[in-house]
């Protein structure tokens, strides 16, 4: 029984989708025909069987993706019994690549046993261990010298190119990537601020929270191309609904009040539901477009802020987002968030208008691709019918991603958010 | 400065240290009238006599029992075995005998004792002739094991050798008796001591470790390198026992990367105990795994096709340096 694998068809091929079966489970199949075709990064393309019987066995159906060196296929003869584990993909591919070695040592031996007096065991190990395995697949493969220069620099080198043997990433890879880096950081290397005397100032060495924020809001602004979108939205009626709710949530058996920024978020987890694009992460060769819409709040804290996820808020009622609110609020003051509490966020609201702001922009919380920035409630001459009335208004700005979102996106989506809040009826429906 | 060969070498470190010490006496097979199955010992039996330059029977375990003897009795012997193969005759006298005496009677006895003996092949000696064994007794506490390449190493390190109280064996090589080198003019007084290593060749790219015959395989592999760039530094172990892991480490953290060249087996030798000691002490420094050279893992071949296929050249040496230097390195 032979196993076909998914071939490598371009240098950044990592895994590939199979379109369609040309030959199917019990046709016969000769060398050199197509057996099916394949979806990769760049292109489509038909594979070609490498040996000749029957193809007895589909590791893979069509629409599914699998990395190179994956077994796809068996190959066999008719009556050729199939191997006993055919319950994962893995455990097939670590039974063929078994039985392929089985097969070396017999009819090769004589190479084996020069390339063991050699003591040279690497072509086997990369047989075995080869990065692009199914099995090992995440893994990356680095020098110590290298991962000890990419400590001591804090350079994050899972996106550095090895081109040492194995894909290995090896000194020279981190030096040039932190010469890369250097340049482009070197106008506000901190290195060349002015010194102060201490009489000038005072040190204070950086938190967790304040490394982690320096580290993810740096990553975010340096990869993220942001643009920004800016949308004025009614909140008269906005405030009655509120009003209205909270006179009806005070006789609650659990009484709650409902917050402005509680209605904005449902308001944003509705039009997530409408526009799943703007629901995304950008991933390099992929989008993901998330399919729970989980929105997160930030929270400012003495010592920085926090932002705790509100999960499913589409699927949340009014009064249950308002208590799960409160509930991550108290719990961030109080510095009792779990981990589970603050990940996993899709998009995020941060909501500045306590403290008497008409606008600001925020930066994107990656892997979101956008974040809403809330103002402050202002009562705004405006023109309705031709007289100048005094209306509450209320500016939002959205950051989008470009990667991921494009400008018309943006706008739609916000103007879904503003007829969200200026016909508020939408939120209760 | 002359030029003279690591025969030559050594035989003046005997002859000038019998004239220095009366005490010191030679002994061993064909060593006296014959002069030496490698015409070490040429003109020493009619300098000194027979009372100091002794004939004896081919009976290794007899001999170097003597040997040990004369040793504790106070006086200092340098005995030649003829291989170190036939040293495993006489290896529990090594072993059980002179590698512990010192420590198990409370440091009272000494035994300055120097074993001298070939090893290693290239010679068509075959399968029981040909063998590199200095892991063996480098394994003992209580032995040094040394192993000069060069006739001037030979020379001050075989001074060494019989100055100092333990047991030396003293591991010389078939090929290295007519390899020629710079020794300062006789009388004029030099040693070479018995722990430490030598950069042979300096380099920034690699660092080559290898002793004994291999230093000259792969200084010439590092002059084939040096034309495409790639500067090796190659360190001369010389001492296998104490080993000059300072040395080792110091270079390895300039360079990053390690290819060890010996003409022993790969399995459980000294390249693979260096190799542990590397990845222990400078694991933070290495940018490739270490590779090896070495003889390959079979029993000497007699035929001489054979023979040259089974030891590591200067090719393989090449290629192993060309596995782990990466070409940018070179070329910026």
């Amino acid at each position: 029984m032979k196993t076909v694998e998914m071939p490598k068809m371009g240098d950044t091929m990592e895994e590939g989708r199979i379109l369609r079966w040309i030959k199917q489970e019990g046709d016969p199949v000769n060398k050199g025909e197509s057996l099916a075709e394949v979806e990769t990064d760049k292109v489509n393309i038909e594979i070609e069987s490498f040996a000749s019987g029957v193809l007895r066995k589909i590791l893979v159906p069509e629409g599914a993706s699998a990395p190179i060196g994956a077994g796809i296929a068996l190959i066999g003869a008719p009556d050729e019994p199939l191997p006993d584990s055919l319950s994962g993909n893995g455990s097939v591919k670590a039974s063929a690549t078994k039985e392929m070695e089985k097969g070396t040592t017999a009819s090769e031996g004589s190479e084996q046993t020069l390339r063991e007096a050699k003591g040279d065991y690497r072509a086997k190990q990369t047989s075995v261990q080869s990065p692009t395995d199914a099995g090992s697949q995440g893994r990356i493969f680095i020098s110590p010298i290298a991962r000890r220069i990419a400590e001591e620099q804090e350079l994050d080198y899972s996106r550095v190119e090895g081109t040492g043997p194995n894909g290995r990433i090896i000194k020279l890879d981190i030096e040039a990537a932190l010469a890369q880096k250097q340049e482009t950081l070197a106008p506000s290397t901190p290195a060349r601020l002015p010194i102060l005397e201490a009489t000038e100032a005072t040190e204070i060495p950086l938190t967790a929270m304040r490394r982690t924020i320096a580290k993810r809001l740096s990553q975010s602004m340096q990869t993220a191309p942001h643009f920004y979108v800016t949308s004025v939205i009614d909140t008269g009626k906005l405030a009655d609904l509120r009003r209205q709710i909270n006179e009806y949530a005070q006789k609650e058996s659990d009484p709650v009040k409902v917050s402005f920024n509680d209605l904005i978020v449902k308001a944003v987890a509705i039009a997530l539901v409408r526009m799943p694009q703007v629901n995304v992460s950008f991933a390099e060769d992929r989008l993901i477009l998330k399919k729970q819409v989980h929105i997160g709040m930030a929270v400012a804290l003495e010592q920085g802020l926090i932002v705790p996820v509100i999960r499913n808020a589409d699927q949340r009622r009014v009064l249950a987002i308002a208590r799960e609110s409160q509930r991550l609020a108290e719990l961030a003051r109080a510095g009792k968030l779990r981990p589970e509490d603050f990940s996993g966020g899709t998009f995020t609201v941060s909501n500045l208008g306590m403290f008497d702001v008409d606008s600001f922009t925020a930066v994107i919380n990656p892997p979101e691709s956008a974040i809403l920035a809330v103002g402050s409630i202002t009562p705004t001459p405006v023109v309705v019918d031709g007289q100048v009335v005094v209306r509450d208004r209320m500016k939002v700005t959205l950051s989008s991603d470009h990667r991921a979102i494009d400008g018309a996106t943006a706008a739609r989506f916000l103007q879904e958010v503003k007829r969200l809040l200026e016909e508020p009826f939408g939120l209760l429906l | 400065m002359r030029t003279i060969t690591y025969r030559d070498a050594l035989r003046e470190a005997i002859r000038e240290e019998m004239q220095r010490d009366e005490r010191i006496f030679i002994l061993g097979e064909d060593i006296a009238g014959y002069g030496g199955t490698y015409a070490v010992s040429k003109g020493l039996f009619e300098e000194f006599g027979e009372k100091r330059v002794r004939d004896t029977p081919l009976a290794e375990e007899v001999i170097t029992g003597a040997a040990i003897g004369a040793a504790l009795g106070g006086l200092r012997p340098i005995l030649e075995l003829m291989t170190i193969n036939f040293s495993l005759l006489a290896s529990d006298l090594l072993v059980n005998s002179a590698a512990k005496f010192h420590y198990m009677f409370g440091g009272q006895p000494q035994i300055p004792l120097v074993v001298r003996m070939p090893g290693g092949g290239g010679a068509q000696r075959g399968a029981q002739h040909s063998q590199m064994l200095e892991s063996w007794y480098a394994h003992i506490p209580g032995l040094k094991v040394v192993m000069p390449a060069t006739p001037y190493d030979a020379k001050g390190m075989l001074k060494s050798a019989v100055r100092d109280p333990n047991p030396v064996l003293f591991i010389e090589h078939e090929l290295l008796y007519n390899v020629k080198g710079e020794v300062p003019d006789e009388g004029i007084e030099y040693t070479v001591p018995l722990n430490r290593g030598e950069v042979k060749r300096e380099g920034q790219h690699v660092t080559i470790i290898t002793f004994s015959r291999m230093l000259h395989v792969t200084l010439q592999a590092a002059e084939e390198l040096a034309k495409e760039g790639i500067q090796a530094e190659v360190i001369d172990l010389r001492s296998i026992r104490p080993i000059d892991i300072d040395l080792i480490l110091d270079s390895v953290k300039k360079t990053n990367r390690v290819v060890i060249a010996e003409e022993g087996w790969k399995y459980y030798g000294t390249g693979q105990g260096l190799a542990a000691l590397i990845y222990e002490f400078a694991f933070d420094y290495m940018d490739a795994p270490i590779q090896h050279v070495n003889s390959a893992d079979v029993p000497m071949p007699y035929s001489k096709v054979l023979e040259r296929a089974a030891l590591p050249k200067k090719s393989d040496v090449v290629n192993a340096v060309k596995a782990i230097v990466p070409k940018a390195l070179v070329h910026s």
